[in-house]
Parts: C-alpha cells; sequence; structure tokens
C-alpha cells in the first residue's frame, strides 16, 4: 500500500449495533473500495470511531464523504489532510523457526522493528509489529526467508496532529 | 404513566404522527399489533391482496398527499414482499414509514428467536439498509415511541425516503409503563437537513442567471417535494425562461404554459431535448441528473454553466459537475434567488431566445403535431386530457404506457402525475392510484398501464371493490411487453424473445370477476364514452384499449446517444 495515495476517512458513529453493516453496505452498494476498516469506542462512551482507508481519486472521495455523511448514524466524517495525521497499525506475525541461528535472527530484526515477541513454541515464534503499513511490510519482507506461518494485521488506525480534532463536543 | 402493551404504543404513536390509514397484510408475527388496531377507531387499515400492493399504495398516498404514507406486514415473506414498494419510494424519495413484524426477539416459552431460522424469518433489517433512508428494530417497548417519531421524521424531512421500522413479536406483546401522550423528543442527531442555502452561492447563481442569455430550468421531483411549484412559475415568469422537467418533475411546471417544453431525456419531448443541448445556463432543481434524463453525459447541456440546486448534498457533482451547487431547500433557495434576481433585473421581456423557445415548440413538440384519428396512444391521451378535469391524479405503470403518457399527457398541477421513475416498477401504477384515491377521495384517480405490468398487480382489484376505492383503469393493450418489445424490435433486429403475451387475459372479464366494471373499446368515440361512465363510477372501472402489438414510442435517445440524437419519425 502506497501511503501517500491512500486517503484515511475518520467516522464517528453512533455505537450502536448495525452500524458497522450500514457503512460496510454503503461501500458495496456504491462501488467503493475500502482497503481497511478499523472500528472501536471513542474518547465518549456512546460514539465509536472507525478509520476507513479507501484508494479513490478524488471525485470518488468526496462521494463516499457526502454518501457517509447522509447515513443516520453517522455522526461525522472527515478526510483526514495529509501530512497532518498520525497512523498505526497493528500486525502479529507468527513465524516458523527452524533452528536456533533463526531464532536469534528473528529477535534481532524484532528489535530493530521496536517489536516484540509475544509468544514462542520450540519452532514458532509470534511476533507484534505496530507501525505505519510501510514498516509492517518491510518486516513481513524480511521474515520471507523463515516463512510467515500466520498473519493478521488491523488495518490503519489514525488521528489528527495536534489540537485539532475529529469529534463531537455535547 | 400507563400499562400498555409494545403494540399499543406503536398504535399510540402513529396516532400521535396524525395517521389516517394503514396499507397493509397481516400474518403471525404482527398479530399483536393487530390486535391492538382491533381497538383503534381512527386509523383506516385496508387490506391489501399482496404487501407490494401495500407498499405502492402508500407511496400514492403519499405522493398524491404530501403526507407520510404507511405500509404493514408480518415478518419473513410479508416484508420481502414490501422489498420492491421500499426500494420504489427510496429511488423516487418518497416519504413511507414500512412497520414489519419479526420473530421474537428472545426465547419466550422455549420458542424459536431472532438468528436461529425461526418460522417466517427473515433480516428485513439487513435486507432493507441499501434501500431505505433509515431502518429500526426497537428491542424494548420503551424504544418504540422514540423511533415511531424519528421514523416519520427522517422520512418526511430535508430528501424523503422510507424508513422501516421492524418489531419482534415479544415487544409487540410485552407489557409495560410507558409514558401516554407526551410528544417523544427525536432522537436522531446525526440528522440536520439543511433547507437553507449558502447566500453566496445564490448570488453567484444570480450573476450567472443576469448574464444568461439562452437560459432554461429544469425541474425535477424535488420541486414537487417541498411544494415550489409557485416559486418555479415566479422564476420562469421573471426570467422568461423555458421550463423543462424530469419524470419526476411532471406537473411541478403547468404544461400547457407557453414556456413548458415538456419532459426531458430518453423518451423526452425533442423540443426539450434540443433546447437543452442549445441553452448557455442551466438552472436545475431538484433532480439527481438520472441517465434517463440526462442521457451521454458528454452531450449534456455542453453549451451550459450549471446551478444545481438540490437538498441533498451527495447529489451534487455525483453525475453532472456543475459550476454553482445549492444546497438547501428547492422552494427556500428559488426564493432567495429569485429575490436577488429582481434587484438585479426587474421584469424582462421577450427576448432572441423565447422567440427560439416558442419555435423549436412549434418544429419539434409532438403535442403540436397532427392529431391521429386513429385509437392510437397518442390520439388517446390526447383525448384524455380533455375528458379529465385538472385535478385528476395520473398513475402510469412502466414501459411504453409510461413514456407515451410522459411524452403526450400535459400534466397541469403538481402531485397530479405519479410514476415509478427510478426503480422502474412495472405494477406500481394500480396500487399506487388506490393509495393516491384514498389520500384524495374527492378527486379523480386514473391508473394509465399496459397490460404487462397491470397483470403484475391486478389482484388488487379486490381491494379496491371490497374497501370501496374507486379508480379508473386504462389498459394500453397491445399483447406484448411492448418497451422490452420495442427494443427487440429496434436494437435487437426483430430477434423477439418471451415479450409476447398473447390475447390473455380478457381484462373486461377479469375486471367483471372481481366485481369491477369492464369496457373494451375499439374507437375514439367508445373510449370517450367509457371514460365518462368510468368517472361517474362508483366501482373500478378497466377500460381495454387494443392498440396493436407495434406502436413504438417516438422518438427516443438509443443508449449511449445524447439528448439531441433522438430517432425515430413521429
Amino acid at each position: 500500500m502506497e501511503a501517500e495515495k491512500t486517503k484515511i476517512i475518520s467516522v464517528m458513529v453512533e455505537n450502536k449495533p448495525g452500524v458497522l453493516h450500514g457503512v460496510a453496505n454503503l461501500f458495496r452498494r456504491r462501488n467503493f473500495n475500502i482497503e481497511s476498516i478499523t472500528v472501536g469506542p471513542s474518547e465518549q462512551p456512546d460514539m465509536s470511531r472507525m478509520t476507513i482507508t479507501v484508494n479513490e481519486d478524488e471525485k470518488t472521495i468526496e462521494q463516499v464523504i457526502k454518501q457517509l455523511a447522509k447515513l443516520i448514524d453517522v455522526l461525522k466524517v472527515q478526510e483526514l489532510e495529509p501530512g497532518h495525521f498520525v497512523m498505526r497499525e497493528l500486525a502479529l506475525i507468527k513465524v516458523s523457526v527452524p533452528g536456533s541461528k533463526e531464532r536469534s535472527d528473528i529477535i534481532n530484526c524484532v528489535e530493530v522493528f521496536r517489536g516484540r515477541v509475544i509468544d514462542v513454541s520450540t519452532d514458532s515464534l509470534t511476533v507484534e509489529i505496530t507501525g505505519t503499513p510501510d514498516k509492517i511490510d518491510a518486516f513481513l519482507n524480511l521474515m520471507k526467508t523463515t516463512g510467515v506461518i500466520e498473519l493478521a494485521r488491523t488495518g490503519i488506525t489514525a488521528l489528527t496532529r495536534g489540537a485539532k480534532s475529529v469529534r463531537i463536543d455535547e | 404513566m400507563t400499562k400498555m402493551s409494545g403494540a399499543q404504543a406503536l398504535i399510540e404513536s402513529l396516532e400521535q404522527q396524525n395517521v389516517e390509514v394503514i396499507f397493509g397484510i397481516l400474518g403471525g408475527a404482527i398479530l399483536p399489533v393487530y390486535d391492538a388496531l382491533c381497538d383503534n377507531k381512527k386509523i383506516r387499515h385496508i387490506l391489501a391482496r399482496h404487501e407490494q400492493g401495500a407498499a405502492h399504495a402508500a407511496e400514492g398516498y403519499a405522493r398524491a398527499s404530501g403526507w407520510v404514507g404507511v405500509c404493514m406486514a408480518t415478518s419473513g415473506p410479508g416484508a420481502t414482499n414490501l422489498v420492491t414498494g421500499i426500494a420504489n419510494a427510496y429511488m423516487d424519495s418518497s416519504p413511507i414509514v414500512a412497520i414489519t413484524g419479526q420473530v421474537p426477539s428472545v426465547s419466550v416459552n422455549s420458542s424459536y428467536m431472532i438468528g436461529r431460522d425461526a418460522f417466517q424469518e427473515a433480516d428485513i433489517i439487513g435486507i432493507t439498509t441499501p434501500i431505505t433512508k433509515h431502518n429500526y428494530q426497537p428491542r424494548t417497548i420503551g424504544e418504540i415511541k422514540p423511533m415511531v417519531s424519528a421514523a416519520f421524521y427522517i422520512a418526511s424531512s430535508g430528501r424523503p425516503g422510507p424508513v422501516l421500522i421492524d418489531i419482534p413479536k415479544n415487544v409487540q406483546s410485552d407489557v409495560v409503563e410507558v409514558d401516554t401522550g407526551i410528544t417523544v423528543k427525536i432522537e436522531a442527531r446525526g440528522y440536520s437537513p439543511a433547507y437553507d442555502p449558502d447566500l453566496e452561492k445564490i448570488s453567484e447563481a444570480a450573476k450567472l442567471l443576469t448574464k444568461a442569455e439562452k437560459p432554461i430550468i429544469l425541474a425535477g421531483g424535488g420541486v414537487i417535494t417541498s411544494n415550489a411549484s409557485d416559486e418555479l412559475m415566479k422564476m420562469s415568469d421573471l426570467l422568461m425562461v423555458p421550463v423543462a422537467t424530469t419524470l419526476m418533475g411532471k406537473g411541478a411546471f403547468p404544461e400547457c404554459h407557453p414556456l413548458s417544453v415538456g419532459s426531458v431525456g430518453m423518451h423526452g419531448n425533442p423540443a426539450a431535448n434540443k433546447l437543452m443541448s442549445e441553452a448557455d445556463v442551466l438552472l436545475a432543481v431538484g433532480t439527481r441528473f438520472s441517465d434517463r434524463a440526462t442521457a451521454n453525459l458528454d452531450t449534456f447541456c455542453p453549451n451550459a454553466k450549471k446551478i444545481h440546486i438540490d437538498i441533498d448534498n451527495a447529489e451534487i457533482g455525483k453525475n453532472v459537475e456543475v459550476d454553482v451547487p445549492i444546497v438547501g431547500d428547492a422552494k427556500v433557495s428559488m426564493k432567495l434567488l429569485h429575490a436577488a434576481l429582481v434587484k438585479k433585473l426587474g421584469k424582462t421581456e421577450g427576448t432572441v431566445w423565447k422567440k427560439r423557445v416558442k419555435e423549436a415548440k412549434e418544429q419539434l413538440s409532438p403535442l403540436l403535431k397532427e392529431m391521429p384519428k386513429d385509437l392510437v396512444p397518442k390520439a388517446l391521451l390526447l383525448e384524455l386530457r380533455k375528458l379529465l378535469p385538472e385535478s385528476t391524479v395520473i398513475t402510469t405503470e412502466v414501459g411504453q404506457n409510461q413514456m407515451w403518457s410522459a411524452l403526450y399527457f400535459q400534466a397541469l398541477k403538481p402531485r397530479t402525475f405519479i410514476s415509478s421513475g427510478g426503480l422502474g416498477t412495472m405494477g406500481f401504477g394500480f396500487p399506487a392510484a388506490i393509495g393516491a384515491k384514498v389520500a384524495c377521495p374527492d378527486r379523480q384517480v386514473v391508473d394509465i398501464a399496459g397490460d404487462g405490468s397491470f397483470l403484475m398487480t391486478e389482484q388488487e382489484l379486490a381491494c379496491s371493490v371490497a374497501e370501496k376505492i374507486p379508480v379508473t383503469v386504462i389498459v394500453l393493450n397491445n399483447s406484448v411487453l411492448g418497451m422490452v418489445a420495442q427494443w427487440q424490435r429496434m436494437l435487437y433486429k426483430r430477434r423477439y424473445m418471451a415479450v409476447h403475451l398473447g390475447n390473455t387475459p380478457d381484462f373486461v372479464k377479469l375486471a367483471e370477476a372481481y366485481g369491477a366494471q369492464g369496457f373494451r373499446t375499439e374507437s375514439l368515440a367508445e373510449f370517450r364514452k367509457a371514460v365518462k361512465t368510468a368517472l361517474k363510477s362508483e366501482v373500478t372501472t378497466v377500460i381495454d384499449v387494443p392498440i396493436g402489438s407495434e406502436q413504438d414510442v417516438v422518438p427516443f435517445v438509443p443508449p449511449g446517444c445524447g439528448l439531441p440524437q433522438q430517432r425515430g419519425d413521429y
């Protein structure tokens, strides 16, 4: 995923059942492509924050935002201004470990990437890496030689930089 | 606080919303609501014969009156049968509230509940998410009243649309203490339709229009929704500007007016299509630029600066790039625009453009061409206009009957031409006519139908007779599915496939079988007589008019072509 082409949309929604379905359904129906979507509680207990990553042109992004804004359970939609937000993705990666040399190589890599080993068995390691999608891609690339058994990525979550914010004040 | 069931709370809320009629069909999972209706004296229930009919009737009621139409069905197949009607209301931005029963949300006496594939269970919330403005499923009785208030508010405000409320059976039947008689606060904080436009945009639009030499107005369904016909007339008067409408906008401007150029589009009036392509400023109001209205976008108003007024921000720039976007209510925006223009203009007199409009109409409008003497659709529809009072509500089915009506039948007032524009639902017209008649019992309601379309919902004859809702159905009977036959004839080298219906049924006998009256007319004189009889009748009348199977709607813009590239002699 090329970070500069990717647009990130921050969406505040009602924390209610069915809201994620409504948003996902809209993307399918309107023929928009989602790269990733993350949802979780926000600073307001009755609202969730969705971070949606899309790879579309300007005109389509404008439609994405307008159509999202029309959903009754969507409270606020904003595209994060390029260069003015922080974003992170988390990946859990289970790699196979054939011998002790590979084990120490992997652990060295994990340290360089400021990751953590969170599970160990005789022939595998499970690693947690947090960062931009590029950083995770780079780490995965290094693990190719030993072999990735399982991979789970969360998709991007993001916030605006500084005191500016996408929030709703009651 | 009073003890009441969820069903009673629902009925009380509907009363608070001034609901006077529900079109519906009951079933197991909605029985508690019908039980509560038993004790209600204010709300009339009209038993449809298919849930699709109930939904279309609710829409016909809504579009004829401007109020919210209500339909009701049980869970599972009852709910899924509503789907076409809900989708139709969504595409045409009609305010309806659909209420469905659902299997219980919790297990009562070991009964099956939501998610266990219980008898007549369907995920109608999931199914209708893409075709409703919003939908609700209350899980407690306390939620019912706020949800009903919000549903009616959402359905009828901003850009209207259908809202569905799906109520699990246990929520209908449980009894708790409920607040009575209180107007419930609307809980939809994510929803605030913007009625007032940006004044800067209004002044930009005024500037463009002041300088325009060849302006044209395109009025869509939004003008009718916001009751802005007077403002439209004032605007046209002030600027001496011709008014074209979309199919949905038909009736927004009286089509007998010298500045009316009819409806645009694939089967639009050639005068309208031609003038659209000559115009230098387009003022589009309350239209979403459907493909049937614009045809190929590359040649849509190629020379015009475009002003677009719409209450739905998402419609701005969705299909057509515009120069001046105005997000707001059609009525409010046109009032403001008019005021801005009066300051700049004073009263304009006829210009070269006005002469051109007159000339284009004389040359191109099919209404000003020679009147045929035979019983062909054009003659019949021109004759029909003469026979019907101005206030008559017309509904249409979908296909040739609809396009002939759009072309030849002049709508003179808003809310008098009700057609399935966006979804193009065959079978819409007849139940919609029943709904319109319920909304306007003192006016005539006529469904202009085709034989193919009418057969899709003709069972509502039973409803119209039993409930004493007399309407007139004019069946333009060509024994084929005419519009697709026309396409096969024109675009598929006459390779007819699956379009011939044969001469069945006998529509006169069909009407009589239901207790309605039927006539077959073979000449204009007979047709005239049949319509006059129908207008006095206390039962529904079906007038069968055989028109031959090879009539085309011409001219038409073939798929992929632009508005000026209309084909066919007319």
